[in-house]
This record gives structure tokens, C-alpha cells and sequence, in this order.
């Protein structure tokens, strides 16, 4: 313990609970950011996703009929929620960290007694605080056109729980590089969109030829989709244990990208 | 002999454009201290802060805070330093509480706690009226004040700021003065970078000049200042002179029929140049310095002529 907190009373004299103070701060941080930009992070999914129900729900999905025996607007929930989800996570990683980068205040945790994995835990979890919220909304918005059902509890909060985290550390990994801030925008519009679109939102991959199906499987949108599905309706394209594995993998690689990143201040430190 | 709260040894800094901002400075700053980090832009001074703050990845040497070393001790040692940077760098669209509040947090300062003292500092910077106001509707004085507040939520022992006064008023500067003495009298050991050189005169004991890098001066404040062997004095007179008599070796240069400008020599009497002005019929109305009296010997230490003479590091 050092001497300054041995004549600090009231801190914490362990540094785990010091670190987890520390955490909480990030995450409160964040959340805050979120509500007080509720017109730039809850608003939008929102919109988008009503449109997404009447059109392709409503509209056009009453003449699809069925997918995997379920009606196509239940069958498009799960795929439009992880959608919702995914996107958000990413994008409130990319944007606030970027944006303290931007601003400089990033050097207010970098000159703290704070350990990598504390900072990253503090925003992943404000990724996943977002994707939550934009969830529940779009979850709500689904319960006025469809009635919603739940097989797996356990497969569906996972599959949350791990597609946020995914995607909350691929926009730090994003925002860590970002030099301005056209390159936050880069990999959403270029890779995140078309790799969501493909990944079996819209149509079961079963109706693709051989090839595109075996394409597929290398995109990881597919199986978080299809394994948030498999949760939601009990339907899925791929097996439910590769799409852990893959999510799995994915939470590994990226989390010891991040931590190397953030340890070597790649981005950060001059 | 106690351990100094900052020491520095051979450290170098190569940016990855080749520039070399840093090309071995070693320096120890006391306990308790005030010290001062002079140079002109471009030195150093940013950089090597920088380093200690963890925000600036060294190319060689060591730095330890009260003994530790920040190589391998790094949290330990961060939980000593309150730092106050140049630029602003806080989330303008928070408030001041919150930017102070969350500062305490980062360093594991518990939320009831941290409120408590960022009530306590904001009142004594005169900021606790614009505490839950969006910070950037401050203004600039005030920032600089809340950048002081938040490098203290978590009490450091030692704090390091950069040109805190930088654009602010003399009356804001004069109080932020008073404010660091008092933070320095508590205990706390305070190095400052400044280009105003009367606030190093004035607040600090200890000074070491930086230039391209290198530290050509590390001495008290006293001792830099009897290093001065020539100060120059701006004389106004009662009335206008048609002639100047001799001084005593002292140079005389006129600037108008009314004002004279002397360079005095240690050891020289400026009583007796003004008895002699005396006897001739030339009265004395006021006298003051040209210059700062540091702001002359930093010239001459960092200037063009410095730079030809060949001094040492």
C-alpha cells in the first residue's frame, strides 16, 4: 500500500477494491453518456427498428409466410434485436473512447493507478449497458407487433452477454487506431453493415447455394444471430455449439488485442 | 537524508520523427519542496513531465517517485502524483463535479468520499457556484482552477503542473499563487513549468532551467539570482537633464531628457551615483528594474548566446 493512501482514510487500502471502484466509475461514466445523449443512442435504434417490423414484418413478411416454421416477423425479431444490439455496442465503445482520445480526457485514466483490464472492463461493460437498453426498446417495440417467446433463457442472455462483448471490444480495437473521426465510421459502414445484412437477419442461409452457405459460416454475425434465435424461438442455421465456440474465440482474441494495446499505449501514449 | 519525492536520472526522450526532445536529464526535487521547471518552447519541460506522468514512453533512463521506481512500481508510484497539464483535458460537456467526482474514482476514491472533497476543493478555488454548470461555459481561468481541484481529489504528495497560469489574469494568477503556497506549506511537494519566470521567483525554492533537452542550470532560486552580476535599472528623473556626469563605472544610457537607463555591477554603489546626480542638480523621482531579474539571467542561460558559448549539460 502506498503512503499516500496509508494517510487517505476512507480509500480503500486493497488495490482490488481501489480497481473496483475505479471500474464502477468508467461504467457509471458511460452510462451517464448514454442518457444524456439519449437522442443520438436510444432514439435512433428505435426508429429504425419500427421501420424494420412494418416494413419487413408487416408489410412485405405477410406474403413470405413461414422460415423454419415460424412466421417471418417472429422469425426476423431475434436477427433485428441482435442487430439493434450489436451495432450499438460497437458504436458507443467506438464513439466514447475515441471521442476521449479526441478530447485528451483518456489521460485522465492513463495517468491513474488504474491496470489495463480495469479501463477495458469499465467500457466493455458500457457497451453492453447500451446494448442492454436498445434491447429492452427494441424488444418492446417487437411485443407491439408480434408476441414474443423465449425456448432457452440461459442460450439467449448468453448470447447477449458475449455479442456485446464481441463488438464492444472491436470498436475499442477500432477506436484505439482511430485517428479522426471519419475512422470510426469506416469499419461500420464497410464491414459491420454488409457482415450483419449477411448474417442471416433477413433469410435463413439454408435458401443459399452450397458455396454462400459455407462463405457464411466464416461470417461471425450468422452465428451470434442464429444462436440468439436458437434462444428466442428454438430455430437455428448453424449448431449452437459452434456459434459458442466462435463467440467464445472472438471474446478471447479480442480481449488480449485490446489489453496488449492498452498496455503498450498504442494510440495513447506518445 | 530523505528520499527525494522525484528523481529523474539519464532520461531521453526520441520522438518516433526523429526529434529529440529529451537527451539525458537527471535531476532530484526534495520533499516538501516548490520547484520550478524553467525553458523556453520546445525544451523539454513538456516531455519530461510527460514521462513521469506515464503519458510519454521514455527512450532511456529511470524516474522514481519517493524512492519507487515507475518502471516497475507503476501504480504505487501514479497514486503519489497530481497532475495538472498544459492543455485542457476534461470532458467539457461534464460538470465540474462530475469531472472532480470521477477523478477521485479513478484513483479508488469512494463515491461519498469523492463528493466530499470535490466540495471542499471547488469552494476553496472560488468554483463551487459553477459546480453542476457543463464545464465548457467556464471560463479560461477557471478551467485551469478545476484542472488544479481534480489533480488533488486523491491527495497527492506530489503535485506537477504545467504552465498553470497560462492566459489567466493577473488577479486569478495572483490567487492560484496563494492557493499553491498554501498546498505546498500542507506538505505537499510542488513542481512547476511557467514562462512567466516572476511566478518561479516568486512561489518556488528551487529551480532548474531546461534547454534543447538538457538541464543547464539546477540550483535554489536564491543562487540563481546572485549569479546575476549586472542588473539594469530604469532611473526617472524630476526634471529634464541637459547633462549626465559620470557614474562610477556605472554604464549610462539615456532613453529621454528625463529617463536614464543604468547597468549596475555587483559590488557597485548605486547610492553613491545617486549622491553624485545629487550634487550635480539632478533629482531623482523613481527607479525600477528593466527586466525580472530571473527573466535576465534565463536569456543569458538559454539564449543565442548561450547556445555559441558552448555550456554545459
Amino acid at each position: 500500500m502506498s503512503a499516500a493512501l496509508e494517510s487517505n482514510p476512507g480509500v480503500p487500502a486493497s488495490a482490488r477494491a481501489r480497481h473496483f471502484v475505479a471500474l464502477g466509475t468508467i461504467l457509471r461514466r458511460e452510462i451517464r453518456r448514454i442518457l444524456r445523449i439519449w437522442g443520438q443512442t436510444l432514439v435512433p435504434p428505435a426508429i429504425t427498428m419500427t421501420l424494420y417490423f412494418v416494413i419487413f414484418g408487416k408489410l412485405i413478411g405477410a406474403k413470405i409466410g413461414t422460415v423454419q416454421g415460424v412466421g417471418y416477423i417472429d422469425w426476423i425479431v431475434p436477427g433485428l434485436i441482435m442487430m439493434s444490439v450489436i451495432q450499438n455496442a460497437y458504436g458507443n465503445i467506438s464513439s466514447s473512447f475515441f471521442g476521449a482520445k479526441f478530447g485528451r480526457y483518456v489521460e485522465e485514466m492513463l495517468v491513474a493507478p488504474m491496470p489495463p483490464w480495469v479501463v477495458l472492463t469499465g467500457y466493455v461493460l458500457g457497451g453492453v449497458a447500451r446494448g442492454l437498453m436498445v434491447g429492452v426498446i427494441v424488444l418492446a417495440i417487437a411485443m407491439v407487433f408480434t408476441r414474443v417467446s423465449l425456448h432457452h433463457a440461459w442460450v439467449t442472455l448468453s448470447t447477449f452477454v458475449l455479442a456485446t462483448t464481441i463488438f464492444s471490444l472491436a470498436g475499442f480495437v477500432n477506436a484505439v487506431y482511430a485517428k479522426k473521426f471519419d475512422d470510426i465510421a469506416i469499419v461500420p459502414t464497410f464491414i459491420l453493415t454488409p457482415l450483419t445484412y449477411l448474417g442471416g437477419v433477413f433469410y435463413s442461409v439454408a435458401v443459399l447455394p452450397p458455396f454462400w452457405q459455407r462463405v457464411s459460416e466464416f461470417n461471425p454475425i450468422l452465428h451470434m444471430v442464429n444462436a440468439f434465435r436458437y434462444g428466442l424461438l428454438g430455430v437455428s442455421d448453424v449448431p449452437i455449439g459452434t456459434a459458442y465456440a466462435v463467440m467464445l474465440g472472438l471474446v478471447v482474441v479480442l480481449g488480449a488485442v485490446s489489453i496488449v494495446l492498452l498496455r503498450r499505449g498504442v494510440g495513447l501514449r506518445s | 537524508m530523505r528520499t527525494p519525492a522525484l528523481e529523474v536520472e539519464g532520461l531521453a526522450k526520441t520522438y518516433a520523427n526523429g526529434v529529440t526532445a529529451l537527451a539525458g536529464v537527471s535531476l532530484a526535487v526534495a520533499e516538501g519542496d516548490f520547484f520550478a521547471l524553467l525553458g523556453p518552447n520546445g525544451a523539454g519541460k513538456s516531455t519530461l513531465i510527460g514521462i513521469v506522468a506515464t503519458l510519454v514512453n521514455p527512450s532511456a533512463g529511470r524516474v522514481r517517485v519517493f524512492g519507487r521506481d515507475l518502471a516497475s512500481e507503476r501504480e504505487a508510484c501514479l497514486d503519489q502524483i497530481g497532475l495538472v497539464p498544459q492543455e485542457l483535458n476534461f470532458n467539457q460537456f461534464e460538470t465540474p463535479l462530475e469531472i472532480l467526482r470521477n477523478a477521485a474514482g479513478f484513483y479508488g476514491v469512494p463515491r461519498r468520499l469523492a463528493t466530499e472533497r470535490a466540495e471542499r476543493r471547488l469552494r476553496e478555488l472560488q468554483l463551487w457556484d459553477k459546480a453542476r454548470v457543463p464545464s465548457r461555459t467556464l471560463s479560461g481561468g477557471m478551467k485551469r482552477r478545476l484542472m488544479i481541484a481534480r489533480a488533488l481529489m486523491h491527495e497527492p504528495r506530489l503535485l506537477i503542473l504545467d504552465e498553470p497560469t497560462a492566459g489567466v489574469d493577473i488577479e486569478i494568477r495572483r490567487s492560484m499563487w496563494q492557493f499553491l503556497k498554501r498546498i505546498n506549506e500542507a506538505g505537499t511537494t510542488v513542481i512547476l513549468t511557467t514562462h512567466y519566470l516572476e511566478e518561479a521567483e516568486q512561489l518556488c525554492r528551487h529551480v532548474a532551467i531546461i534547454d534543447h533537452g538538457r538541464i543547464v542550470e539546477h540550483t535554489s532560486v536564491r543562487e540563481l539570482i546572485g549569479k546575476l552580476d549586472v542588473e539594469t535599472f530604469i532611473v526617472d528623473l524630476a526634471g529634464p537633464a541637459e547633462s549626465i556626469p559620470a557614474l562610477d563605472g556605472i554604464e549610462v544610457r539615456r532613453l529621454d531628457a528625463a529617463t536614464l537607463e543604468l547597468d549596475v555591477h555587483r559590488g557597485q554603489d548605486l547610492a553613491a551615483a545617486f549622491a553624485t546626480l545629487n550634487r550635480h542638480g539632478i533629482g531623482v523621482r523613481s527607479m525600477r528594474n528593466k527586466a525580472n531579474r530571473l527573466e535576465e539571467l534565463f536569456v543569458r542561460l538559454t539564449g543565442p548566446a548561450a547556445s555559441t558559448s558552448g555550456r554545459a549539460a
